[in-house]
């Protein structure tokens, strides 16, 4: 198969085929060596089909993916992947530039460690591995030209909460690449990533729609207690402990809600949506999640520590 | 890169569950987090909440001294309609008396919708997103006159089109229903095939439309234990709403019978062959 046979933003299933005689040189492929616990495949998602009951979806860390994509090279809505907690090995068929952002992280070439360059100039055929992350915990991985996969509603982005997009990155997957573009000359040490560490990370919101619901001694615990990530968290949300906050249960019709929301189940501790976050809930909403700071919520780890400041 | 890197066990996917890794395409059924999505089945049918609640400002509610930071007026409630701030870009519409797929539609028709990225009817509310979080003020004076300007409410939304869905009466759950509510069987699909429906919202998962307009006399609360995994074309009931399963979600609503007909297709342009607004009726054919 060639790469003029293979439709557009399809997965090509049957690489490494030497051409037939006449037909080109062979196509350039991503092949996952090793897949590691949670890593996926993720564009800007699906934005403006919430009311059709779609999860917008997309990388949970937006800033830094959009960086990966631009030290590529590539559009920022470029397809790459999502890698949580590490464990990603990669090799490619052809020689480019891939750009690894968000967590950082152990990298290797081949066996040699090569940390700290936001961009690596990647020879065919050797493996690059992503370990465990030190800090934060989804590191993204963009290749000049980007990754080529299933568009499911126009997007590439896999929504774990609905099993819409490309299927879930596995060891041997290959990915067919993109045209080779030129990367931006910038000096690199600029093209750092945020990402929780050290002390209780700083988050950032905005009261509403429900706070109104909450009483005052509610309110108060939400902006006081420092809160940690549960286990509970992945891409569709994050559950803080804590001490939980009184308001019980509410009988609230469910309705639209955004990522970012700080919603409160009967059980009092709250749930902070991230990219995959159902498109509508019934329990409620006491705050949403400022835009600048909800990329750095889904960095975090179970056991993190965060405190919630409401902005005015 | 060696198995030793791979995180260890209060990270592996179990501990932080990956939808992707662990459930395939099955939505919400064993997930953590999922408690949000799962009220979509157990609090659509719940009734609206109480009117003096839903209609206060924000301006009314007194703070206790315990509250250290003055709660901001993020709710904007001059005007009749009450907008309720739900983030950075968003407002939350109260409906009150209105249909919130009718708001959505006025919503959609104003010249500068197209800066906004959401616009979401669900039971009571509109949630409207823009593109951007400058001139929130501006787009809030903008849904204020269309929802309580002149004429708002006189010049309504077109009606809907009126979609006629073939049903084939057999579902595992009719002999159950008829048992639970007297009926015949037959009754059952008589009197479900007899109404008109509107498609009042999506939510709960891609495609899943709340139909309104059960009668009365067909109204049951869900299953105790949702069913895992639902076919695509099942129709279901519970409470005053009705269903065509889109496929591939958990479901708790009893079903009475099914339709050939997809109704929601993610490889077509559209997805969607129902609209919020629509009018429904269903067609008994042969089994």
């Amino acid at each position: 198969m060639t790469v003029a046979s293979a439709a557009p933003g399809r997965r090509v299933r049957t690489r490494h085929r030497p051409p037939a005689p006449g037909t080109g040189p062979e196509p350039a492929v991503l092949t996952v060596v090793q897949a590691g616990p949670a890593a996926s495949v993720q564009d800007l998602g699906r934005p403006g089909m919430a009311h059709l009951g779609v999860p917008a979806s997309g990388p949970a860390d937006r800033r830094s993916f959009r960086l990966a994509n631009r030290l590529a090279g590539n559009p920022e809505d470029t397809p790459a992947l999502e890698v949580t907690l590490g464990g990603l090995a990669i090799t490619l068929s052809t020689t480019r530039h891939v750009a690894v952002t968000g967590a950082p992280a152990p990298l290797t070439v081949d066996g040699v460690p090569v940390d700290g360059a936001p961009r690596l100039w990647l020879r065919a055929g050797s493996v690059l591995a992503i370990g465990r992350p030190w800090a934060g915990c989804r590191t993204y991985l963009a290749v000049s030209g980007g990754i080529e996969a299933e568009r499911v509603l126009g997007s590439a982005s896999r929504d774990s909460l609905t099993g819409l997009g490309p299927d879930p990155v596995r060891a041997g997957a290959e990915y067919g690449l993109g045209p080779v573009r030129p990367v931006p000359a910038i000096p690199l040490e600029l093209a750092f990533s945020v990402v929780p560490c050290g002390g209780p990370a700083t988050v950032r919101f905005r009261w509403g729609p429900r706070h109104e619901l909450f009483d005052a001694a509610d309110r108060h615990r939400l902006t006081t207690t420092p809160w940690r990530v549960s286990a509970q968290c992945d891409r569709v949300g994050a559950r803080l402990t804590g001490p939980p906050l009184a308001i019980g249960s509410v009988d609230l019709p469910s309705e639209g809600t955004v990522r970012g929301a700080i919603q409160v189940p009967p059980s009092g501790e709250p749930i902070v949506f991230l990219a995959d976050h159902p498109v509508t809930g019934g329990y409620p909403v006491i705050g949403v999640v400022t835009d600048a700071d909800i990329d750095l919520v889904g960095q975090t780890l179970p056991g993190d520590a965060l405190r919630l400041a409401p902005v005015h | 890169m060696t198995p030793a890197n791979v995180p260890s066990a209060d990270a592996t996917p179990a501990a932080m569950p990956s939808a992707d890794v662990s459930r395939g395409d099955v939505p919400p059924a064993d997930l953590s987090l999922a408690d949000g999505a799962r009220a979509e089945v157990t609090s659509a049918a719940v009734p609206p909440m109480d009117a003096t609640r839903a209609a206060m400002p924000s301006a009314d509610v007194p703070l206790a001294d315990a509250t250290p930071a003055k709660v901001p007026l993020a709710n904007m409630s001059s005007g009749k309609t009450i907008l309720r701030r739900a983030g950075d870009r968003g407002w939350l519409i109260e409906c009150a008396d209105r249909r919130p797929a009718d708001v959505a539609a006025s919503i959609r028709a104003e010249p500068w919708a197209s800066g906004l990225r959401e616009v979401v009817p669900a039971a009571t509310t509109v949630l409207v997103v823009a593109e951007t979080a400058a001139g929130m003020g501006e787009l809030a004076a903008g849904l204020r006159a269309v929802l309580d300007g002149p004429g708002a409410h006189r010049t309504g939304p077109p009606p809907g089109r009126r979609i006629v869905i073939p049903v084939r009466y057999d579902g595992p759950d009719l002999p159950e229903v008829a048992e639970r509510l007297g009926l015949a069987p037959e009754e059952v699909a008589r009197r479900h095939g007899a109404g008109e429906y509107r498609v009042g919202f999506f939510g709960f998962a891609p495609g899943f439309a709340y139909l309104d307009g059960v009668p009365e006399s067909l109204r049951l609360p869900r299953l105790s234990s949702p069913r895992p995994r639902v076919a695509a074309g099942v129709v279901a009931i519970a409470g005053n709403q009705t269903v065509v399963y889109p496929g591939g979600t958990p479901g708790g609503w009893h079903q009475i019978g099914v339709t050939t007909t997809r109704l929601w297709d993610v490889t077509a342009d559209p997805p969607n062959r129902l609209a919020v607004g629509d009018r429904v009726v269903f067609e008994a054919v042969a089994p």
